[in-house]
C-alpha cells in the first residue's frame, strides 16, 4: 500500500474531489495542473526500467498538461476576467456525494475487471473514477471555463489507463495524444474567449438559442 | 507511397494555403482545393485499378471497407470543392484563409481514417478530423453558431475521449495475445484469444465514442445544431464524408468482436442504438422548422439504420456498406442544393422558401429527387440497401424489429416530404422568374444525384466485389 | 481498570485548558502579537467558580441542567478513549456508539439551554450548530467505520489501541485519510476557523458563542471547561489514529500523547492564522468533502 504509485494515484483522486468542490475557477485549473504534474510522476514510478522513451513521455505529459494548459486556462480566466462559478445544476454538495458515488461505482466496475499482468491495483478504479468525475464536472458547470476543466479531468483519466500501456503503445502515438488534447484545448480556449467577446460573460446559459 | 501521398498532399497544400499572401488568396486557394481534391481523386482511382501495397509495416493499407470509404471521401470532397470556389466567391468576405486550410486538413484527417489498419492511428484521425471543422461550423462568427460550435467540441471531445479509454481497454484484451497491439489484422486473427471481459467493455465504450462523432442517438444532440449553422457545404462534408469514417471505426471495432465471437452480445446493443435513432429522428423530424436541422435529424435516422445493418448479421453488413455509400452520396447532395437556397433567399428555415422549383428550377427539381433519394424511394440507390437491411432483419428472425423500422421510417418519408414538397412546390404561381444558377453550384449536386440513381440500378463488379470483400471482413455475407 | 488509563484521563481532565490558551498564543505569535498566556483559560475558570450565577426569569431547570450534563456526559465519554494506547476504563463491543451517543447528548443539552432562554440569538447559533451537526456525524461514523474494517475490532480500545499499529503497516493510505478526515471534524465540532470563529462575537457570524451567551459564573466555568475537555477528547481522536501507542507503557505513553495534544492545538492554532472563516453556505461542503474522504478510505479497505 505505500508504493509510490499508490501515493500519487491517491493525490490523483484527492484532486478531483477538490476540483468538484471548489467555487473558485483559479483553484480548479490549478488542481487540474497538480493532476497533470502527478500523472507525469506516474510513468516514471511505474515503469520497471527508466528509459528514454517513459523519460520524454513524462517531461511532455508535465509539460503539457502540468504547465502548458493550466497556463493557457489561467491566461483566459484573466481574459474573461471571471473569478467563481455560479452555483452548478446540480449543486456543491449534491456533486461531492455524486463524485463519491461515482468512486465507488469505479471500484466495483474496477473488480471485475482484472488486470492481466501484476499491475498497480488501484489504477484501473482510479482511472475510470477520475472519467467519471470529469463527466459530472462537464455536464454540471455553468461557465464554459468549468467545461473545459472537466473535458480536462475526463482525458486525464483516459490517460491515466494508457499509462498501463507506456511501454507497448508506440512514442509517436502518445505524443500525437497529447498534442491532439493540447490543440483541443487550444481550440476550445479560443472558443470560450469568443463566448466572452459575444455575450460578455461564460455562463453557458446564454448558449440555449438553437433549439427544437 | 500512394498512400502516403493520398493524406500528406492534403496536409501540405493546407499548410501552403494558409501561407498564401491575401493578395493572390482570391485566385490562389481555391485553385490549390480544387488542384489538391482532383489529384486525391486521381490517386484513388488508381487504387481501384492497381491495388498499393500496405506502407509502415502495414499500419496504412486499403483494404475493401477502407478503400470503400476513401473513394466515397474522395468523390464527395471533389464535387464539393467544384462547388466552394463559386461559393467562396459569392462570400467574399474573409478571403478564406481558415476555410480552405480547414477543408485540406479535413482531408487529410479523414484520409487517415479510412488507410489506418492501427486503430490508435484510427482515432488520431478521427480526433483530427474533430479539430479541423471546428473553426469551419464556426465560419459565420455569429451568435449561433459561436453556439453551435461549442456543443460540437464539447460533446464531440467527450465521445473521443470515451474511445480513446476503449481503445486502451482494446489494448489491454490484447495483452499475451500473439500479434502487434491494435492492428487490425493481427486482432481479428487472433481474436478468440482476446480476453472477453475487457473486449465487451472497450466495444461500449468505443461503440459510444464513435457514435458520438457518427450521431447516433442519444448522443447525436450536437448534429442539429452543427448542421443548421455551419455553412451547408460544410454540412454535407460533416454527413456525408464523417459519418461515414466514424462509421468505419465502428464497424471495424465489430468486425473484430464479431470474430472473437461475442456476436450475441454486441448484436442486441447495435439493434437498440439503431432502432433508438430511428425513433428520435422520426420524432423530431415531425414539425421541424428548418430545412438542414431536418437533414441533420435525417442523418440520425441513416446512422442507426448502418448500425442496425451491423447488428443483424448474415447480410446485414453487406446492406450497411452499401447503405453508407448511397448515404454519403445523397446526404451531400442535398446539402449542396440546400446551399443553392440559402445563397438565393438567405434563410434556412422552410417558411423562407417556397415555390423553388420556379424560381430555382435546377435546384428545386434536385430537392425534389434527393427527397425521395434520402427517403429510401426506388430507384435510387437507398431502396436497394434498405431492402437488404430488411431482408437481414427477417433472415436473422428480428422480426418485430423489422416492423418497427417500416413504421418509423414511413413516419420518416411523411415527416420530411411535408417540408420538402412545400418548400419546393408550394407558394403562388407563376410571377417571379427563374433565377441564374451558377453552373458550378449545380455541377456537384447532379453528379452526385446520377451516381445515386445509378446505385440503384446497377452495382458495377468491382464495387461488387469490394462490397462483398468489406462485407466478409465484417464477418457477414453477401446477398 | 488499570492505573495509567486512570492517569492517562486525569492527566486529560487536567492538560485539556491549556489546549485553547496554545491555539490561540500560536495564532498571536504568527500574526506578530504576544497574545494571552497559555494557562489563561484555567485562571478564568477559576476567576468564574468564585462569582455568582445570574439566571434570565425565562429559563427553567433545562437551562440549569444544560452545562452540568454536557460535562457529565463528555467525561462519561472520555471513559471510552483508549487514552494511554492499549485500552480505555470502560470497553464493549460496540462502544463506539456510545461514545458518539453520549458527544451528540451532550450537544442536545447544550442546544436546549440555548432554546430555553427563548432568545433568537441563542436559538439560531442553536439551529446552525445542529445543521453542522447534520453533517459532521455521519463523516464521523465513516472515520470510524474505517477503524473497524483496518483493525478488525468493533470498540474503541481496538480501534484505537494495539491491532492498529498493525494496521498501518498494511493500510497506511486510508488511515492517514482518515486521520485527516477526524482532524477537520475536530475543527468542526470545537467550532474553530474555518467552521467557527471562537474570537468573533458578532451576531450575525457566531455559532457556538452565541449558544452559551446567557450562561454565567459557574455554569460559564463548566462550560469553558466542557469545550477545552471536547477540543481534548477529539484531539485524543486524531492523536491515537496518527500515533499507536501500543508499544510504549505507562508514563511514556501519557507523554506522548500530551506531546500529541499540544501539536495538535499549534496545528489548529496555524490554520486559525492561516485561513478565514468559510462562508455559512460552504461548510456543509466541507464537511461533506471530509465525509467523502472517511468513503474513500472505506472503499480503499473494502478492496
Amino acid at each position: 500500500m505505500q508504493t509510490a504509485p499508490d501515493v500519487l494515484l491517491l493525490l490523483v483522486v484527492l484532486t478531483n474531489f477538490v476540483v468538484l468542490g471548489t467555487t473558485r475557477l483559479s483553484a480548479g485549473v490549478r488542481a487540474v495542473a497538480v493532476q497533470g504534474l502527478l500523472l507525469g510522476l506516474l510513468p516514471l514510478t511505474l515503469a520497471s526500467s527508466v528509459s528514454f522513451h517513459i523519460v520524454t513521455l513524462s517531461a511532455g505529459t508535465v509539460i503539457v498538461k502540468g504547465i502548458v494548459l493550466p497556463y493557457f486556462l489561467m491566461w483566459a480566466i484573466r481574459e474573461a476576467a471571471v473569478r467563481r462559478e455560479i452555483e452548478p445544476v446540480v449543486g456543491y454538495i449534491a456533486s461531492l456525494l455524486l463524485g463519491a458515488l461515482a468512486l465507488a461505482l469505479a471500484f466495483a466496475i474496477a473488480a471485475h475487471l482484472p488486470l492481466p499482468a501484476e499491475q498497480q491495483a488501484l489504477l484501473v478504479p482510479v482511472s475510470l473514477a477520475t472519467v467519471m468525475i470529469g463527466f459530472i464536472v462537464l455536464t454540471s458547470r455553468r461557465k464554459a471555463l468549468t467545461q473545459v476543466v472537466g473535458y480536462l479531468m475526463l482525458e486525464n483519466g483516459t490517460y491515466l489507463f494508457g499509462l498501463t500501456h507506456a511501454e507497448s503503445v508506440p512514442f509517436l502515438l502518445e505524443i500525437a495524444v497529447l498534442l491532439d488534447v493540447f490543440v483541443g484545448v487550444f481550440i476550445m480556449g479560443i472558443v470560450v474567449f469568443h463566448i466572452n467577446r459575444e455575450f460578455d460573460s461564460l455562463d453557458s446559459a446564454h448558449l440555449s438559442e438553437l433549439r427544437d | 507511397m500512394r498512400l502516403i501521398l493520398l493524406w500528406a498532399l492534403p496536409a501540405i497544400a493546407g499548410a501552403v494555403s494558409y501561407a498564401v499572401p491575401a493578395s493572390r488568396a482570391g485566385t490562389l486557394r481555391p485553385g490549390i482545393l480544387v488542384a489538391t481534391a482532383a489529384a486525391h481523386l486521381a490517386i484513388v482511382l488508381s487504387l481501384w485499378i492497381r491495388p498499393a501495397p500496405g506502407a509502415f509495416d502495414g499500419w496504412l493499407y486499403a483494404d475493401p471497407l477502407g478503400l470503400l470509404v476513401l473513394s466515397l471521401t474522395s468523390v464527395v470532397f471533389f464535387l464539393t470543392a467544384l462547388y466552394t470556389v463559386e461559393y467562396m466567391r459569392r462570400q467574399r468576405a474573409r478571403g478564406g484563409r481558415v476555410f480552405v486550410t480547414g477543408l485540406l486538413a479535413f482531408l487529410a484527417a479523414a484520409t487517415l481514417v479510412t488507410l489506418s489498419q492501427h486503430l490508435a492511428l484510427l482515432w488520431v484521425g478521427i480526433e483530427a478530423t474533430t479539430l479541423a471543422l471546428a473553426p469551419l461550423i464556426f465560419h459565420r462568427h455569429d451568435r449561433r453558431s459561436l453556439e453551435a460550435v461549442w456543443k460540437y467540441l464539447l460533446i464531440s471531445s467527450v465521445g473521443i475521449a470515451l474511445a480513446l479509454l476503449g481503445i486502451f481497454f482494446l489494448a489491454t484484451a490484447q495483452v499475451g495475445v500473439a500479434g502487434r497491439p491494435l492492428i487490425l489484422d493481427d486482432l481479428t486473427s487472433h481474436a478468440g484469444e482476446l480476453h472477453p471481459a475487457w473486449l465487451r467493455v472497450a466495444f461500449l465504450f468505443l461503440l459510444v465514442g464513435f457514435g458520438t462523432k457518427m450521431g447516433l442517438a442519444p448522443m447525436h444532440t450536437w448534429k442539429p445544431d452543427t448542421y443548421g449553422e455551419a455553412p451547408s457545404l460544410v454540412s454535407g462534408l460533416m454527413a456525408g464524408v464523417l459519418t461515414s469514417c466514424a462509421f468505419l471505426g465502428v464497424a471495424r471495432v465489430t468486425g473484430v468482436v464479431v470474430a472473437a465471437g461475442l456476436g450475441p452480445f454486441v448484436q442486441p446493443v447495435l439493434i437498440g442504438f439503431g432502432l433508438l435513432s430511428l425513433a428520435v429522428a422520426a420524432v423530431f423530424i415531425i414539425g421541424q422548422s428548418d430545412v438542414k436541422r431536418l437533414l441533420a435529424y435525417s442523418s440520425v435516422e441513416h446512422m442507426g439504420l448502418l448500425v442496425l445493418g451491423l447488428g443483424f448479421g448474415g447480410i446485414g453488413a453487406y446492406g450497411s456498406v452499401l447503405h453508407m455509400l448511397n448515404n454519403g452520396l445523397s446526404k451531400s447532395w442535398l446539402f449542396l442544393v440546400v446551399g443553392n437556397i440559402v445563397l438565393a433567399s438567405g434563410s434556412s428555415a422552410i417558411s423562407a422558401n417556397r415555390g423553388l422549383i420556379r424560381s430555382l428550377p435546377v435546384s428545386g427539381t434536385l430537392l425534389v429527387l434527393g427527397l425521395f433519394a434520402v427517403t429510401g424511394s426506388p430507384p435510387f440507390g437507398l431502396f436497394i440497401s434498405e431492402f437488404t437491411l430488411l431482408r437481414a432483419a427477417i433472415g436473422a428472425g428480428h422480426l418485430w424489429v423489422a416492423s418497427v423500422m417500416l413504421v418509423l421510417l414511413a413516419v420518416i418519408f411523411v415527416g420530411m416530404a411535408l417540408p420538402l414538397l412545400e418548400m419546393a412546390l408550394g407558394g403562388e404561381a407563376g410571377n417571379a422568374d427563374p433565377l441564374p444558377e451558377s453552373r458550378w453550384l449545380v455541377i456537384g449536386p447532379i453528379l452526385l444525384a446520377a451516381a445515386v440513381l445509378t446505385l440503384g440500378l446497377y452495382i458495377p463488379t468491382p464495387l461488387r466485389d469490394a462490397l462483398a470483400g468489406a462485407a466478409a471482413g465484417l464477418g457477414g455475407m453477401v446477398p | 481498570m488499570t492505573w495509567t488509563a486512570l492517569a492517562a484521563l486525569a492527566t486529560l481532565l487536567l492538560v485539556s485548558p491549556a489546549l485553547p490558551g496554545i491555539a490561540v498564543r500560536t495564532k498571536s505569535l504568527l500574526t506578530g502579537r504576544r497574545g494571552a498566556p497559555v494557562l489563561q483559560l484555567y485562571f478564568d475558570i477559576w476567576k468564574l467558580l468564585r462569582k455568582g450565577t445570574v439566571y434570565s426569569t425565562t429559563t427553567t431547570w433545562v437551562f440549569r441542567a444544560g452545562p452540568v450534563v454536557l460535562l457529565a456526559a463528555l467525561i462519561a465519554a472520555a471513559l471510552f478513549l483508549p487514552l494511554d494506547g492499549r485500552g480505555a476504563l470502560a470497553y464493549f463491543a460496540g462502544d463506539l456508539l456510545a461514545f458518539t451517543a453520549l458527544l451528540a447528548l451532550g450537544r442536545f443539552a447544550l442546544v436546549l439551554a440555548s432554546l430555553d432562554t427563548g432568545s433568537s440569538f441563542e436559538g439560531m447559533g442553536a439551529s446552525r450548530e445542529v445543521t453542522f451537526a447534520t453533517f459532521a456525524e455521519p463523516a464521523l461514523f465513516l472515520c470510524f467505520i474505517a477503524l473497524v474494517l483496518a483493525t478488525g475490532s468493533v470498540s474503541l480500545s481496538g480501534m484505537l489501541g494495539v491491532p492498529l499499529a498493525g494496521a498501518w503497516a498494511v493500510a497506511s493510505a486510508p488511515l492517514s485519510l482518515v486521520g485527516i478526515s477526524l482532524f477537520v471534524l475536530l475543527l468542526a465540532e470545537n467550532s474553530r476557523v474555518p467552521v467557527d470563529d471562537p474570537a468573533t462575537h458578532l451576531e450575525l457570524t457566531m455559532v457556538h458563542e452565541v449558544m452559551v451567551l446567557d450562561h454565567s459564573g459557574p455554569d460559564l466555568a463548566i462550560i469553558l471547561f466542557g469545550s477545552s475537555l471536547k477540543l481534548a477528547i477529539f484531539g485524543a481522536l486524531v492523536v491515537g489514529v496518527f500515533v499507536p501507542r501500543a508499544g510504549l507503557v505507562g508514563a511514556a505513553s501519557i507523554a506522548v500523547l500530551v506531546a500529541g495534544l499540544i501539536l495538535v492545538a499549534v496545528a489548529v492554532g496555524v490554520i486559525e492564522s492561516l485561513m478565514a472563516r468559510l462562508r455559512l453556505t460552504r461548510v456543509p461542503q466541507l464537511l461533506v468533502g471530509a465525509g467523502a474522504l472517511a468513503l474513500f478510505a472505506v472503499i480503499l479497505l473494502l478492496r
